[in-house]
């Protein structure tokens, strides 16, 4: 890695283009996908992302605008640099697609992740399993004689790490909603 | 003053307010109101097919040669599946259609009812946009909506599936003028900067190329004759795919033919020793590439598209601009012209000379006969015996459409029909039919292969209902010739699978469908024979048995660069990989 590999504001956008288009190192990108809420547009969407052989490691979509019918999708996708680009430009000439940020690259992001864990044990375990969970600053959400539900935002790492702790105290189950995104400041 | 119709008069009006005049189509139960519709009225025309996938192809020909968008109405179920061969190859060339499908009633949709199929699910990958109309309200926005998509942008198929209750319901009409396509507005300016970059480059390159392709013919006719003004006051030689024939005229002087994997030697080392590549509207498609790690490795390469994700999929430039090809060469040329028209003479003339040098190989040229007809030589005489006339070329998919690319020139965009990007055989003969509805007084000629051709002879019915004269223009080899060429150069010999018994009797055929045949075998024979066809007033099917094991030179072998070029079937030295040339 040389010096001059800096991800941050290097788009193909920017006027400066510091990265190595050529590298064949895959990279981590988070991508927001603003579109049409129309029938179908989660479908288009993952549709080319399978179709052309991309990758999705998250996804998360919902309605943003009520009224104009906005949806944000939120895609955690890998590829080389100029798989990126690849992926950014197929999206953006979507008909339903109004705008697509690259997230990762357009700067500093806030990302977060939400959680449900299902941890279920008696005496000694979960004891600690509550204890880890006001370490990570996580919330009971139901409890019993013998479980526990636990919701915890984090990023994706934090979730990970929670995740791999309470493993041996009982996990049972888990649901996670998928990354939401924004860049930071104004 | 709004205007309170049915679906399926909406559906007949707004094809009226956009302006088209013929539909290609086939009937079934999901479209009955419509075709009632068009029954009563006269303004648009309906061309009845044999199969849905020759609507879709009739579309595309009718599209391709007037640029203007095709339309096609199918049926739910099977006549919307039928449909999707067409779709994909519109979608690969970019050709703008509109398909619009019947759908089982909206309470019937997931029930697997009769004649149900997914139809926008399984169109999705295949269209540039799709749309299921459940609200008859809708109904004539989303097909005004259909039409801009369609030609705005990188022109492509889009499909309207219209269930039938919609039809049946009654709503406002929606004019076209009101309906909202403000959301698609795809960029048709260059930037300025680049479009400058571009013109500095040019002023000073040495071996300088225009690659074009099929985006200056998409673009409209201002943007061939602005390539032409561009290239001939330059001075600099212009290549072009397979898809961009008749944009620059093969009659031109900067003309060095079409480049790729069975382009002409010229224009590929011109392409792979260049050091300034204009590539006007084209994509870097692996035909045209080769190995991509050793695609024109000395040059600088400008790339312009209206589709930004051409740019550097396959190959980095070093320039892109993104915009319509019409718009960038106009503001390329009044910059250019403003800077002082400054090219450099000196690198000029010698690259011009390379390329002569090029040239004198004659690779087009092969062993002529006066035994058996050589389909090179029955092209020589088609392109000498049709000079001058008004002259639409389709052609089916293989050895025929290299040979027709090769021997045949054109002058003119618009006049040169192919399946380039999905390589679809059967697409000649409803392409051939779709050109000659819209110019009934040209010459239409399919240049077919008899395989290919077989895949939708259906049509013929279609060309004699409607009075279309297409001349079926058959290169009869009895085998897949272009499988069997890769069999023999690649696969050791083994013809599997790679001939036709039991071919039909094309003349007799002929009789059957109530038009004329001619068989000609005898290169003697040859030239009376292209002059019956021509003379005669109807559909010909023309059975030309030529060769039946030449092979289709030159070949870039797949996966090779371009100064890796065959020009000759040396076996040996194909396995090796050893000829360059």
């Amino acid at each position: 890695m040389s010096a001059l590999n800096i991800k941050k504001g290097s788009t193909s956008h920017s006027a400066y283009d510091l990265r190595d288009s050529h590298s064949q190192v895959e990279e981590s990108h988070t991508l927001a996908v603003i579109v049409e809420n129309e029938p179908g547009v989660l479908a288009r969407v993952i549709g080319l992302f399978s179709g052309r052989g991309y990758n999705i490691d998250s996804l998360t979509v919902a309605e943003v605008d009520h009224t104009g019918h906005r949806s944000r999708i939120t895609i955690v996708t890998r590829g080389t640099p100029s798989v990126i680009d690849q992926i950014e430009a197929q999206l953006s000439r979507m008909v339903p697609v109004h705008a697509v940020h690259d997230l990762t690259a357009e700067g500093p992001s806030v990302q977060r992740e939400l959680a449900l864990i299902k941890v279920a044990g008696k005496g000694e375990a979960r004891i600690e399993a509550l204890r880890l969970c006001e370490i990570f600053r996580a919330k009971v959400v139901d409890s019993t004689l013998e479980s526990f539900v636990f919701e915890m935002t984090g990023t994706p790492e934090k979730i990970d790490a929670f995740a791999d702790l309470l493993r041996p105290l009982g996990l049972k189950e888990i649901a996670r909603t998928g990354v939401a995104a924004l860049s930071r400041g104004a | 003053m709004t205007r309170s119709m049915t679906g399926a008069r909406m559906v007949v009006q707004a094809l009226k307010d956009q302006g088209v005049e013929v539909v290609f189509g086939y009937p079934g139960g999901a479209v009955l109101p419509i075709y009632d519709e068009i029954f009563q009225q006269n303004d648009i025309r309906h061309i009845l097919v044999r199969h849905e996938q020759g609507a879709v192809h009739m579309a595309e020909g009718y599209a391709r040669s007037t640029g203007k968008p095709g339309v096609a109405l199918v049926t739910s179920g099977p006549g919307a599946t039928n449909a999707v061969t067409g779709l994909t190859d519109a979608l690969m060339d970019s050709i703008p259609i509109i398909v619009l499908t019947g759908q089982v009633p909206t309470f019937m949709i997931g029930t697997d009812g009769f004649q149900e199929a997914d139809t926008v699910g399984i169109t999705r990958p295949c269209t540039k946009m799709n749309w299921l109309v459940k609200d008859t309200a809708r109904l004539a926005e989303t097909i005004h909506q259909a039409f801009h998509v369609a030609t705005h942008g990188r022109p492509g198929p889009v499909l309207v599936d219209i269930p039938k209750d919609v039809q049946f319901a009654t709503a406002d009409y929606t004019p076209a003028q009101k309906a909202r396509t403000d959301y698609y507005a795809p960029r048709v300016k260059g930037d300025i900067d680049a479009i400058t970059r571009m013109v500095e480059m040019l002023e000073t390159a040495e071996r300088p190329l225009f690659y074009t392709g099929g985006g200056v013919i998409n673009s409209g006719k201002a943007a061939s004759q602005l390539l032409r003004e561009f290239a001939d006051a330059t001075g600099f030689p212009v290549t072009s795919t397979l898809m961009g024939l008749g944009a620059y005229p093969a009659s031109g002087k900067g003309w060095i033919g079409m480049l790729g994997m069975h382009g002409l030697y010229e224009a590929n080392l011109a392409m792979h020793g260049c050091d300034l590549m204009i590539n006007v509207g084209a994509r870097f498609d692996d035909r045209i590439t080769g190995r991509v790690t050793d695609f024109s490795p000395k040059s600088k390469k400008v790339h312009i598209d209206i589709d930004p994700s051409s740019i550097n999929k396959v190959i980095r430039v070093d320039v892109p601009i993104i915009g319509d090809v019409g718009h960038v060469l106009e503001d390329a040329l009044k910059i250019w012209k403003a800077r002082g028209r400054k090219v450099n003479k000196a690198g000029l003339a010698k690259w011009w000379a390379q390329i002569e040098e090029w040239r004198r190989v004659n690779c087009l040229a092969y062993a002529p006969s006066d035994k058996t007809i050589k389909p090179q030589y029955a092209l020589q005489r088609l392109e000498v015996l049709t000079k001058g006339r008004d002259r639409y070329i389709t052609t089916e998919v293989g050895q025929h459409q290299m040979w027709a690319a090769q021997y045949l020139g054109f002058d003119e965009p618009n006049r040169w029909m192919t399946s380039g990007g999905l390589g679809t055989m059967g697409y000649g003969l409803p392409a051939s039919i779709g050109v000659q509805v819209a110019h009934p007084d040209a010459l239409v000629i399919n240049v077919a292969g008899e395989a290919s051709w077989l895949m939708n002879m259906q049509e013929m019915g279609t060309a004699m209902q409607f009075r279309a004269p297409v001349k079926q223009f058959i290169l009869n080899n009895e085998r897949l010739g272009m499988v069997r060429q890769w069999q023999e150069l690649l696969h050791g010999e083994r013809y599997s699978s790679s001939w036709s018994e039991s071919l039909p009797d094309f003349v007799k055929l002929a009789e059957a469908f109530g038009c004329k045949g001619i068989k000609v075998s005898d290169p003697k024979d040859l030239d009376d024979a292209i002059a019956e066809m021509l003379a005669y007033d109807g559909p010909v099917i023309f059975d030309c048995l030529v060769e039946k094991h030449e092979n289709c030179f030159p070949m870039i072998p797949s996966g090779k660069p371009h100064n890796e070029m065959l020009l000759s079937a040396d076996a040996s030295a194909f396995k090796s990989g050893a000829v360059l040339v």
